[in-house]
């Protein structure tokens, strides 16, 4: 009896979202090409915008809320670039298969490969403070932590907790049938991204607003952030890009140009100890440009 | 099909009182007087201060980015974006008129705010559809793109505060149905084939009531 009203339940929390036609014809092969309407799968749903309650709790999912959406404003101290927290996870931190919040907050605490240790949820945020935001890790128990955590806290209401819920993290993209290759990304970019990231990577900005995030140079998130790993760009990319248009892109565009994107010199990996090649010994076995040569520079050497 | 005629009469009548161009610099006189060759001093529909007229549906072209202005101007000759009063008129501009009447309405200053009679829509479906957009299908915020409060991003995204509902209908509609096509890669046609009639109007209607905002 309370099990079947626990898997009742459950199921009532999943409700239509969607992933691209596209994706369904390219795994069975066809073309993708400028295909892009949705079909539907399930995904968790947060509660609506509107349903912050108006109290002392409700006051911190806002602050949260307003940290995520303008970082650089509300979390000032701990920002180092020009990038914001929506930039990679996009409708606030609400959108399935673009890193939602919801998801990430009933995957916690967990063990990352990536520092070799049991991660809380606030560990998690400070590592997103360090790469993506080129910054300094906020205070565990400070404002800034708090109230992110209010925020995906609020947003998972309903969430069974523990759960790899799908719309988690980015769809994972199949391998391209061809290596991702520089010119094609390059031309991929111009046609694709250009308008709204700027020819040179470094997208837009309106006064103390970043409008289009930047992509690479000393604005971007650094070396040691996880969208550096043309495997995370590119299926991010594939997923949610250009905005409004996500799924148009082939998977071999998609790989193509994340491998173009994460070409570029961005800011040094912060546990970079003066030695170029030990850092990508000890951090960068993984799918990177990270310590290559890209015409006459290699990639992490004049990164400050 | 009524107001379709009654846009080529006024038009036609422009063409009449258009007078030749005087001495004064090439992108005002055009919209003042026209090019003596067939384009009627953009004013006449536009405003005297390139206000627009948001009763007839009449945009405002004051403070619009230059590059956006004569991509518009080009779109109606390719006839990437239709309008039965536009295209014999952007079809009488050179290329070099074009460039000098965009300049000279992107230099004017924005247009006065909204009225006092501001409907407030707070939290209705045109202002959460304008700043929130309508992700559960993939449709960004018209604010992601247009900035914040609807000044204009760079030279692809316009101005859309403050603009007048019965053109933001117009072409969201256009979009919709590929009336308009001269977007850069597909993006306001993919937006809009996401809106709901209900919603178009929504979204028109609401960003009518904002006040232009200068680009920071």
């Amino acid at each position: 009896m309370g099990i079947r009203f626990l898997f009742l339940f459950t199921v009532a929390l999943f409700v239509t979202s969607h992933v691209t036609r596209a994706e369904l014809m390219e795994q069975k092969g066809e073309s993708a090409q400028a295909v892009n309407k949705p079909i539907s799968v399930k995904a968790f749903q947060p509660p609506s915008n509107d349903s912050i309650p108006d109290d002392e709790f409700g006051k911190m999912v806002r602050l949260g809320k307003n940290i995520f959406t303008h970082t650089g404003k509300y979390a000032a101290d701990y920002v180092g670039n020009n990038q914001n927290c929506v930039n990679c996870h996009l409708d606030a931190g609400r959108l399935a298969n673009s890193a939602p919040l919801w998801a990430a907050w009933v995957r916690y605490p967990a063990y990352r490969k990536k520092n070799k240790m049991v991660n809380t949820i606030q560990e998690r945020i400070q590592g997103c403070f360090r790469y993506s935001m080129n910054g300094t890790p906020p205070p565990a128990n400070g404002e800034t932590i708090k109230a992110l955590m209010s925020y995906a806290y609020w947003m998972a209401e309903g969430a069974p907790t523990g759960v790899k819920l799908p719309g988690q993290g980015y769809p994972k993209l199949n391998k391209p049938k061809m290596q991702p290759d520089y010119q094609r990304g390059a031309e991929v970019f111009a046609q694709n991204c250009a308008l709204c990231h700027g020819a040179d990577g470094q997208g837009v900005r309106q006064g103390d607003e970043q409008v289009f995030p930047p992509l690479w140079g000393k604005q971007a998130f650094n070396w040691g952030a996880g969208m550096h790993r043309i495997n995370t760009a590119a299926a991010f990319i594939r997923a949610n890009m250009p905005l409004g248009k996500g799924g148009s892109l082939s998977v071999q565009q998609a790989w193509d140009v994340a491998y173009y994107v994460n070409s570029h010199e961005r800011p040094q990996d912060p546990r970079f100890e003066g030695n170029l090649e030990a850092t990508k010994e000890a951090f960068h076995s993984h799918q990177c440009r990270y310590g290559d040569k890209v015409g006459k520079t290699v990639l992490g050497q004049s990164s400050k | 099909m009524n107001k379709r005629i009654t846009e080529s009469l006024v038009g036609a009548a422009l063409v009449f009182t258009a007078s030749a161009v005087t001495a004064a610099p090439l992108g005002k006189a055009i919209a003042q007087q026209g090019n003596g060759k067939g384009a009627p001093g953009c004013i006449s529909c536009h405003g005297d201060k390139g206000q627009g007229n948001a009763a007839a549906g009449y945009p405002y072209l004051a403070g619009q980015p230059k590059e956006y202005l004569v991509n518009q101007l080009k779109a109606f000759t390719d006839k990437t974006r239709t309008s039965p009063v536009m295209q014999p008129f952007a079809g009488a501009l050179s290329a070099e008129e074009m460039e000098a009447v965009a300049d000279y309405f992107s230099q004017l200053p924005l247009p006065a705010p909204a009225g006092g009679n501001v409907v407030s829509d707070v939290s209705g479906p045109g202002e959460r559809l304008v700043r929130q957009g309508k992700w559960s299908v993939g449709m960004p915020a018209c604010f992601q793109c247009h900035g914040d409060r609807g000044q204009g991003v760079a030279s692809h995204f316009p101005a859309i505060s403050g603009q007048s509902e019965g053109y933001l209908k117009k072409q969201l509609e256009h979009w919709r149905k590929g009336e308009r096509s001269n977007d850069p890669i597909g993006l306001m046609q993919a937006v809009a084939g996401h809106l709901e009639e209900s919603e178009i109007a929504a979204v028109s209607s609401y960003l009518s009531t904002l006040s232009p905002v200068k680009v920071p």
